[in-house]
């Protein structure tokens, strides 16, 4: 009997034969393509570097084309299509709504050049998602231009340079958790800094000794999730950013997590100095199968002349002009930004208001409590504080008992319809299965993920072998990943049949 | 608008069950000093209707206008096939394909859209993209540095200022020098006695003012002096200039928005990246490879992980994680749907009313082309009144007429650049000239 609720809990993707390629599909003579002819009397090119002759690109029916995709949709699951627990990553329905004023065609179809006098529009929508934001973070100012989180991260690295270059001291180091996400240290690096790891306490909260005995004249500042990414709201955070305050560096808010504290708290009350956000987590926005998103960043007023630029901003006389900060790092992007993922975000905030953010989180963390109350026992939760938006359960107990790991759990809650949650992140916790079920699941789907996940334990039990062996309902089973990088193919080749 | 399910009695069952009253008992352990006191300064939610008009009240400021601005965004035709294709839900709304056994749509739409760009590059591998034309420029550099360990880099003047401006923020923080390499009628003029030896040499194909660079020079400068040669391409001049990889390139970039994907005022745009093999395990972002699954069958995977900021951290050359992966499907959509006859159709459309329309601007009083070289689709005119001046003149008239190169090139004069594609109509393009020559004359 389908379970009550839409908790879409049943293997949803069509496995069948594997699809060929494009490239396979090509039959010489076929097109899809339909263009005007040429209007204007033609001249000899006679282009320097010319290209011989045509390029080998697939030849297929416009039909063909048309199967070929929506057969390869089939085999893609999606948050349209279940539950997608995928902890960090906040993977709530995108609203339909935010999909359409991106196609609208005023913005659509609007280049990037458009003098300000012909795109008022588009500036007054940054202007305004700027103040969403800005209030929700509890900050003055924000640029769109960083396209991703891991570019918001990077570009605020920058400021923090730019912020100590310009009071002519040269810092070295930047101070990080060791439960950060990766690219963090990744960006650490590119912004010229050198990595120091804060090691978490038993409570998995960042240890406020051992990172007063990290803090010299060297560290340029310390980048940090609140709540943090074991999905526990930092009890010390305001100590914390006072001890790197007074050592002269700044605190940069990695907002990842940002789902867990609208309307509840803001960075900018904790003493964050700049805050980066995932438009493509916490507001909505669409992940596209691994982007577009965008990761605007936001800092207080002592900051803001070291944004980059330029920056959208309203005169007196209500016209919207472009203004490159003072002090600026420069740009961080070549146009303007994800203008359409921050479009489809504005759309998300304005839909929702102020009150309706704050439902947001209240639900994301209501769901997540839940969700962890009711598989609590059969796993692990290593540490005591309650959860935010998200928990990070461990399949410890169940591995040593039964040689299950985390891996072959979620391998397994792919057959019963749902996506996997995080696995082996953070690094700080043994098999680790890091589990955000978002606000936008309903109280059926969490019973029914809880069930999944129990019955997959007691499974472990009694049969462990058939968790090796999951998934087994879906289009492909494990792959062989070894191999992949072994015999090396990543592009298709006419040798290969 | 609201779109949490739940109801009342689901959020006193919940409660209920971790044993707390109120939804606000979920936060009291968290300092009272960083809580929210009452409301957010914010306007309350409004319904769907509502929010439609509000959306389409801010898209009617914008003037919706003929579009002859390029610089790396182009107008070209989107059919809706393409698009439609694109905005499938399951690959709107999917993550990045770390799960393998559930991701074999995005994989192999992704292995297919590395395929067609080895393709159209003639190089040997492409990534699974990178943000945008800029980031490309950036992720080339840094693999440039990281594959020479030296720390100069020569750019072309004629390189699109914005990704100039880009490299430069990013190459400040590592200590990279980058040194401009000048434009001489139109042409790139390679220094050989410049500082260095550069870790690579950057160019544009054509280059920023739409002039068709010489490979050979390019390329013969990077092999003499030990470096990458990277070159930023024109995907839409692929069907009928010579591929980066038949010239000897190291890595060639792209903007990919004309392929594919609407303007959307810049961005999300898509950077494409190919390299050499030999530099294929310095690739930054994601790459799909095939292998088989535990009963044989074929499958798609994420594969040389080992590269990637998730487990090499503060080691990985690169920190992109979340990149283009939509676009760049987008992007294999529109290849296919062009094919081998279509690329050079489009390639060949546009060219030709570029040829036309510099004829015709020729034609007026005081405007002359401002670079005395071959073109395919873009090119500088030079005005007899400031461009800023035509621009907001002409869009009045209707037009996005071009984009104002005083700043950027003041060695031009009165310069501006335009592009055509293949969307461009003669009609168009004679309303354009007439609406110039008049702008010309009261100005």
């Amino acid at each position: 009997m389908p379970r009550p609720g839409g908790s879409a809990a049943s293997s949803p993707l069509v496995g069948g034969s594997e699809e060929p390629t494009l490239m396979e599909m090509s039959v010489a003579g076929r097109r899809s393509w339909s263009l005007p002819p040429l209007d204007v009397p033609e001249v000899d090119l006679a282009l320097p570097e010319q290209a011989e002759s045509a390029l080998p690109l697939p030849e297929v029916s416009e039909h063909d084309l048309v199967m070929h995709y929506t057969r390869l949709s089939h085999r893609n699951f999606s948050v349209d299509l279940g539950a997608y627990p995928l902890g960090s990553c906040t993977m709530k329905y995108n609203p339909k709504i935010c999909d359409w004023a991106a196609e609208y065609p005023g913005f659509r179809d609007l280049h990037p050049a458009t003098p300000e006098s012909s795109s008022q529009g588009a500036l007054a929508v940054l202007v305004e998602a700027e103040r969403f934001l800005c209030e929700i973070t509890g900050m003055d100012r924000a640029t769109f231009q960083p396209p991703a989180g891991a570019s918001g991260e990077l570009t605020g690295l920058l400021i923090m340079r730019a912020y100590h270059e310009d009071k002519g001291e040269h810092r070295t180091k930047i101070l990080i958790p060791d439960a950060a996400h990766g690219t963090n240290p990744a960006s650490v690096t590119l912004g010229g800094y050198e990595t120091v790891e804060v090691p978490s306490n038993s409570r998995g909260m960042v240890d406020v000794d051992a990172l007063r005995a990290l803090l010299d004249d060297q560290v340029a500042g310390l980048m940090i999730t609140n709540p943090n990414t074991l999905g526990l709201f930092e009890a010390d955070i305001i100590e914390v950013a006072d001890a790197v305050h007074e050592a002269g560096g700044l605190v940069y808010y990695d907002g990842a997590n940002l789902n867990a504290i609208m309307g509840i708290a803001k960075p900018g009350m904790m003493g964050f100095d700049i805050v980066h956000s995932n438009l493509h987590k916490t507001f909505a926005t669409p992940h596209g199968g691994g982007g577009p998103g965008a990761g605007p960043v936001a800092v207080h007023d002592h900051l803001v002349a070291f944004l980059p630029g330029p920056l959208p901003e309203v005169g007196p006389d209500g016209v919207f002009r472009w203004v490159m900060p003072e002090k600026s790092i420069g740009r961080v992007h070549g146009k303007h930004g994800n203008f359409g993922v921050v479009l489809r975000a504005l759309t998300y905030m304005k839909a929702l208001g102020g009150d309706g953010l704050r439902r947001v989180s209240e639900m994301a963390v209501l769901n997540a409590r839940y969700l962890e109350e009711l598989i609590r026992g059969p796993y692990d939760l290593p540490y005591e504080a309650p959860c935010m938006h998200e928990f990070v359960a461990s399949a410890k107990t169940l591995k040593r008992d039964t040689g299950t790991r985390a891996m072959d759990i979620v391998k397994a809650l792919m057959d019963e319809g749902f996506h996997a949650p995080t696995v082996y992140f953070p690094l700080i916790v043994e098999e680790a299965l890091m589990i955000e079920p978002t606000e936008t699941q309903s109280l059926q789907t969490m019973d029914a993920l809880a069930e999944a996940l129990l019955a997959i334990a007691a499974t472990a039990g009694t049969d462990p072998d058939a968790l090796h062996a999951a998934p087994v309902r879906t289009p492909v089973g494990r792959p062989d990943e070894a191999s992949a990088a072994r015999h090396l193919r990543v592009s298709w080749r006419d040798d290969d049949d | 608008m609201d779109f949490t399910p739940h109801t009342d009695a689901d959020v006193t069952t919940m409660l209920n069950r971790i044993g707390l009253e109120t939804v606000d008992d979920l936060f009291a352990h968290l300092p009272a000093r960083v809580r929210v006191v009452g409301d957010l300064d914010l306007p309350d939610g409004i319904s769907e209707p509502e929010l439609m008009a509000s959306i389409k009240a801010l898209a009617d400021q914008n003037d919706e206008l003929i579009c002859f601005a390029g610089g790396g965004n182009y107008d070209h035709y989107l059919p809706p096939t393409v698009r439609s294709l694109n905005l499938r839900s399951e690959f709107v709304t999917s993550y990045t394909p770390y799960q393998p056994e559930v991701s074999q749509g995005v994989l192999q739409a992704l292995f297919e859209f590395q395929s067609m760009v080895c393709t159209i590059t003639g190089m040997d591998v492409s990534n699974a993209s990178v943000y945008d034309g800029a980031g490309a420029a950036i992720e080339a550099v840094n693999v440039a540095i990281a594959a020479t360990r030296r720390d100069t880099v020569w750019v072309s003047a004629a390189v699109a200022p914005q990704t100039r401006q880009t490299i430069s923020t990013f190459a400040h923080a590592r200590g990279i020098t980058l040194i401009e390499h000048p434009v001489v009628d139109g042409l790139t003029e390679w220094q050989p006695e410049a500082a260095g030896p550069p870790a690579a040499v950057v160019f544009a194909q054509p280059n920023y003012l739409g002039v068709i660079e010489s490979y050979e020079a390019a390329v013969g400068i990077a092999q003499t002096q030990g470096a990458l040669a990277i070159v930023a391409v024109d995907p839409m001049t692929l069907g009928v200039l010579r591929r980066p990889g038949d010239a000897g390139v190291d890595i060639a970039i792209a903007e990919g928005q004309p392929l594919g994907g609407p303007l959307t005022f810049g961005g999300p745009g898509v950077g494409l990246f190919a390299v050499s093999e030999k530099l294929t395990r310095r690739l930054p972002g994601r790459l799909v490879g095939t292998t088989t699954d535990d009963r044989g069958r074929l499958a798609y995977v994420l594969t040389l992980r080992a590269r990637e900021q998730d487990i090499r951290r503060e080691k990985a050359s690169s920190n992109i994680c979340t990149n283009q992966s939509l676009n760049a499907v987008g992007v294999a959509m529109q290849l296919a749907w062009l094919g081998p006859d279509g690329l050079v159709e489009v390639g060949r459309l546009s060219a030709q009313k570029a040829r036309y329309m510099a004829a015709r601007l020729s034609s007026i009083e005081g405007v002359r082309i401002a670079v005395p070289a071959a073109y395919v689709r873009e090119f500088a005119v030079a005005l007899p009144v400031a461009p800023s001046v035509v621009i907001e003149a002409m869009a009045r008239r209707g037009f996005l007429a071009g984009i104002d190169l005083t700043i950027d090139y003041p060695n031009l004069g009165n310069a501006m650049l335009i592009a055509l594609t293949e969307k461009r109509s003669k009609d168009e393009i004679d309303a354009y000239v007439d609406a110039l020559e008049e702008v010309i004359a009261n100005a």
